[in-house]
């Protein structure tokens, strides 16, 4: 699904090359400072490689219109901003921005069930405490029902049981759905037990790249 | 109605007491700003006496390039002062947002305002060309100041929603829409606060002055309401226009946000 050819950016990466299957879950790992979030974020579009390229589904990245990639592939990052309003305002945000019809109440309240977050619609957002947040804003780009997530540490404000139950929450749908997932994580065990594939990163270069055949395939 | 009283130079002068009341009352307080006040106050008045002299010439002897040559140096002192004001550094496409906003919204403000409303003959006539320019660009140099800044602090506190926004699948344009609108709002809100107070609290400038020479009142408030909506007008014009560019020069061309 995304292949790297020779992707160097600024100082922080250097990738001769790298392959991310599709309908996996790839998991990064590696230090902090490592280059794990710079990848997402290229993969994103977010930013581009200063050199090299990225290609997505055959086509060079840099050719592709930037919104119309961030509408297929959704990320979601370690500190997700939170806008003004409601509950509901958040989770609809992505689905406003991209002009598409608004889920019902039932949807929206589906959707807090999945992430674990028993909230009014109605509450306001900025209250939550910032587990809380980290789940309203993984209910929201799971509304966009896109084929590839991102993952920049979904779970790093949660405590160990609530992670575990969203990590398995999300691995249930992207396999039931067909989808594709890259995740950052700090967690081997987390990274042990979910993925298809794990890549190690260091000092912006890969180590290892090795399929996990422990994980739940 | 009679016409205006003549002042004499040396009238002018005794009007330098006020000068000497500010002097004396900040000396007291022990406040440092004399020499400010003093060189803004001579500046000041060679200032005037020159461009009095300089605006008897051109009146007398009107020509549509010299009129042309005059609205290009009040629009590039405008912009340099824009420039100059701005704490912090604007960057290189941002100050031509600010040229091309500030060139478009108040000359075509200018030119309606001139040709269409007051229709003014010869089309060139620098005694309304002149001074309905300098409130138009004054007042939108105001605007473009507020909103410049009022941008910038937008898209800096801001840049985590945008960020946001843009993940979520949001084009630039979008992303940045209520940074976009409070700044429409910031820089325009000080001319309608302006118009909500005119005639009560205050009498504006151009009316004083068209009535202190002898115009009739009603004459110089049909021109003074127009001259608001022309200044709204001009304001809300470079404003949106340096707003609808200004937003971009953050954005690269695969609407990825700049890294400052």
């Amino acid at each position: 699904m995304f292949e790297f050819y020779d992707v160097k950016y600024k100082d922080v990466l250097d990738l001769p090359k790298l392959e991310i299957e599709q309908e996996e879950i790839t998991t990064l790992v590696g230090a902090s400072g490592s280059g794990k979030t710079t990848i997402l974020r290229m993969l994103n579009k977010l930013i581009s490689p200063t050199q090299g390229r990225i290609i997505f589904n055959g086509t060079d990245l840099r050719q592709i219109n930037s919104v119309a990639h961030r509408r297929t592939v959704s990320m979601l990052s370690q500190s997700p901003a939170i806008f003004e309003g409601s509950i509901r305002d958040n989770l609809n945000a992505g689905l406003r921005f991209q002009e598409r019809e608004l889920p019902s109440d039932k949807e929206l309240n589906h959707i807090l069930e999945q992430v674990k977050l028993s909230k009014s619609l109605e509450n306001s957002a900025n209250t939550l405490s910032g587990g809380e947040k980290q789940r309203l804003a993984l209910g929201r780009i799971l509304l966009l029902n896109s084929k590839v997530y991102l993952l920049d540490e979904p779970s790093s404000a949660l405590d160990d049981e609530t992670e575990e139950m969203i990590i398995q929450m999300l691995t249930e749908h992207v396999k039931r759905e067909k989808k594709t997932i890259v995740m950052v994580t700090h967690s081997k065990a987390i990274a042990e037990k979910y993925s298809d594939t794990i890549i190690e990163i260091s000092k912006g270069r890969c180590l290892t790249r090795r399929c996990n055949d422990e994980g739940n395939n | 109605m009679k016409g205006i009283i003549d002042l004499t130079a040396s009238q002018v002068v005794l009007a330098y007491l006020f000068v000497i009341i500010v002097l004396v009352i900040i000396r007291i307080r022990g406040i440092n700003r004399e020499k400010e006040i003093l060189i803004s106050s001579f500046r000041m008045t060679l200032q005037l006496i020159l461009t009095g002299y300089i605006l008897v010439y051109v009146f007398r002897y009107p020509n549509p390039f010299i009129t042309g040559g005059i609205i290009i140096l009040m629009e590039a002192f405008s912009i340099y002062t824009i420039f100059r004001k701005f704490k912090g550094k604007l960057s290189a496409p941002l100050k031509k947002v600010v040229v091309i906003s500030m060139s478009i919204g108040t000359l075509s403000c200018l030119l309606y305002f001139l040709l269409v409303i007051v229709r003014i003959t010869p089309w060139y006539n620098p005694q309304y060309f002149v001074p309905i320019a300098g409130m138009l660009v004054g007042n939108s140099m105001t605007g473009i100041s507020l909103g410049i800044r009022s941008l910038i602090e937008g898209m800096t506190t801001q840049k985590a929603l945008v960020e946001e926004a843009l993940i979520l699948g949001a084009t630039p344009q979008v992303a940045t829409r209520n940074i976009i609108n409070s700044t429409f709002d910031a820089a325009i809100l000080p001319t309608i606060q302006s118009m909500v107070g005119m005639g009560i609290v205050f009498l504006p400038g151009m009316m004083t002055g068209q009535i202190l020479s002898g115009t009739s009142p009603t004459t110089a408030i049909a021109y003074q309401i127009a001259i608001m909506f022309g200044i709204l007008g001009a304001v809300a014009l470079t404003v949106i226009i340096m707003l609808q560019l200004g937003y971009r020069t953050f954005f690269n061309k695969e609407d990825q946000l700049y890294e400052v």
